[in-house]
């Protein structure tokens, strides 16, 4: 079974929003949400570098390990997801995340926290695949229709890859390689230990 | 002002005008000039450390960026005390605050098997004093009540996984908590005015005072054949009274900052509020279970105060003797 990852190449990205847009657009994301976002440090100067980030679908996810109601599950792909019906807006699994992943609809008044959203890699949740609920609820299951996350797909230099990990972190080798250049996978030291 | 003098100023003012028209534009060239000195230093910089590294580090230690996405905390790539706030809930607070109410718990059951019920030591005199006004005992109990239904709520949601999923199933659980967690945050606030409003009205009855002192040096009676003077409150009535003061506000306020995340609280401050809240909540619970435990079958005839309002002069006699000799010396006392 493939364990899959994400990893941006922060040589490559030109924070030009493609993943984040498509993200929203294919998923049906709710308002308010974006479950992707583009980070430029050092904007404007020589040192700029922008990181596209999302769920990174972790090894012993953490915020799995918090949730009150324990409605997370890994599956066999390596991929976090969470039943929203169970969810109960707590706000602990993010707390707890070190990406910021999650997010919350605003529900009623003071901010009170609706059912939790965040990047599903694309593989739907609970729910019968391609069924109206899944996609209402969680986004395209396009991991079910043997395609990989979008954001990845569209990402117009390939910085943003998705995908078998083995394989992801190949392609990425590569380049190093060729650019004769260091690789940092960013995010992979925190998310990943398998 | 005379003719000359107009005529310096304007033309001093003519030639400040000059001045600045030539200069003026100047800044331009000085402040591009400063940006030179500092592109080169910057230069220098990278040629001094490794700069990819220098820029990872960065990162790790939550520097914020610019991002599109507008949000609590957006900019901010990795955050790294969640995992320490994780850490600390899952593991030691959860441990030792079970071991915490069990222990309370083992010690008062050990307690009253050794000491029994404090009972009275003179018979009853059939004749009663007020001790609590109705307002005073309604303030009592709703806020004791109050403290009840947020304890039970409360440890639901850092217990419940391991405890209530077994018995209810997750699908079951999760209804119950959706309405532990809805309960507990619209309680939280009335808990709070109702925590007040005790601390304002027995405010001036819990100095602590020398009688106090003596009291608990004789363990306040519950340990031998002893029965120290005490007021209107003894001394461990104003303990629990002092510590709901002090920790119970830190528990409404850490609350508070949980209670409304529309403020934009930055992670930091929630993960810092939970620990304080649940701390201070394991804190009270078993100071509670202490003051539940005397207030009922540890001493006779102390509930009825609480319930009633009124106590029977023998038994105000042995706890607050001071306070019924008051009582007597203004004339309220039968
Ligand atoms: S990135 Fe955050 S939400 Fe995603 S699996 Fe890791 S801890 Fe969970
Ligand atoms: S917000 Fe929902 S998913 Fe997140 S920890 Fe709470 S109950 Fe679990």
């Amino acid at each position: 079974m493939a364990r899959m990852k994400f990893l941006c190449d922060s040589e490559r990205c030109i924070e030009c929003n493609a993943c984040v847009t498509a993200c929203k657009n294919e998923n049906e994301v709710p308002w308010g949400i974006n479950r992707r976002r583009v980070v430029t440090l050092d904007d404007g100067l020589q040192s700029e570098k922008s990181i596209s980030v999302a769920c990174m679908h972790c090894t012993d996810a953490p915020c799995q390990a918090v949730c009150p109601v324990d409605c997370f599950y890994t599956t066999d792909d390596g991929v976090v997801l969470h039943d929203k019906d169970m969810c109960i807006g707590c706000g602990y699994c993010f707390y707890a995340c070190p990406f910021g992943a999650p997010q919350y609809s605003q529900e009623g008044a003071f901010g009170a926290r609706g059912k939790m959203d965040k990047c599903t890699f694309c593989a739907g949740g609970p729910e019968e695949d391609h069924s109206h609920e899944e996609l209402d609820k969680y986004g395209r299951n396009r991991l079910a229709e043997g395609k990989l996350p979008l954001c990845a797909e569209m990402c117009s230099t390939k910085s943003l890859l998705a995908g078998d990990g083995d394989i992801v972190s190949e392609l990425f080798r590569n380049r190093v390689v060729r650019r004769e250049g260091r690789g940092e996978s960013w995010g992979w030291e925190t998310a990943y230990n398998d | 002002m005379t003719l000359s003098k107009r005529k310096k100023m304007m033309g001093l003012t003519g030639l400040i005008m000059l001045l600045a028209i030539v200069l003026l534009p100047m800044t331009g060239y000085i402040s591009t000039g400063f940006a030179d000195t500092e592109i080169k230093q910057v230069e220098i910089k990278v040629e001094k450390t490794n700069p990819r590294a220098d820029y990872w580090r960065a990162v790790r230690n939550n520097t914020a960026g610019y991002t599109a996405v507008k949000g609590r905390e957006t900019g901010e790539l990795i955050q790294g005390s969640g995992e320490v706030w994780r850490q600390l809930r899952n593991g030691p607070i959860a441990t030792y605050g079970s071991w915490l109410i069990g222990i309370t718990l083992a010690v008062l059951s050990l307690f009253y098997m050794w000491r029994g019920r404090v009972e009275l030591i003179h018979p009853r005199t059939g004749k009663t004093v007020e001790r609590w006004t109705l307002n005073e005992r309604r303030m009592h109990w709703i806020t004791a009540g109050l403290f009840i239904i947020l304890g039970i709520t409360g440890l639901s949601l850092l217990y419940g996984r391991m405890v209530l999923i077994p018995l209810f199933g997750h699908n079951g659980f999760s209804a119950y908590a959706a309405i532990a967690k809805w309960v507990h945050n619209i309680l939280g606030p009335v808990f709070m005015v109702a925590l007040l409003s005790m601390i304002v009205n027995w405010f001036s009855n819990n100095f602590i005072t020398k009688v106090d002192i003596q009291w608990f040096k004789e363990f306040g009676g519950m340990v031998g054949d002893n029965h120290p003077s005490a007021e209107k409150l003894n001394g461990g009535e104003k303990i629990w009274f002092w510590s709901l003061t002090t920790v119970g506000m830190l528990l409404c306020f850490s609350g508070l900052v949980l209670d409304f995340p529309n403020f934009d609280q930055q992670r930091e401050w929630l993960q810092l509020s939970h620990l304080i809240h649940v701390l201070t909540a394991f804190v009270l619970m078993s100071f509670a279970f202490g003051h539940i435990y005397i207030g009922t079958i540890g001493t006779e005839g102390a509930l009825e105060g609480m319930v009633t309002g009124q106590v029977d002069t023998a038994w105000a006699k042995q706890h607050h003797d001071l306070w019924l000799k008051k009582l007597e010396d203004e004339g309220k006392a039968p």
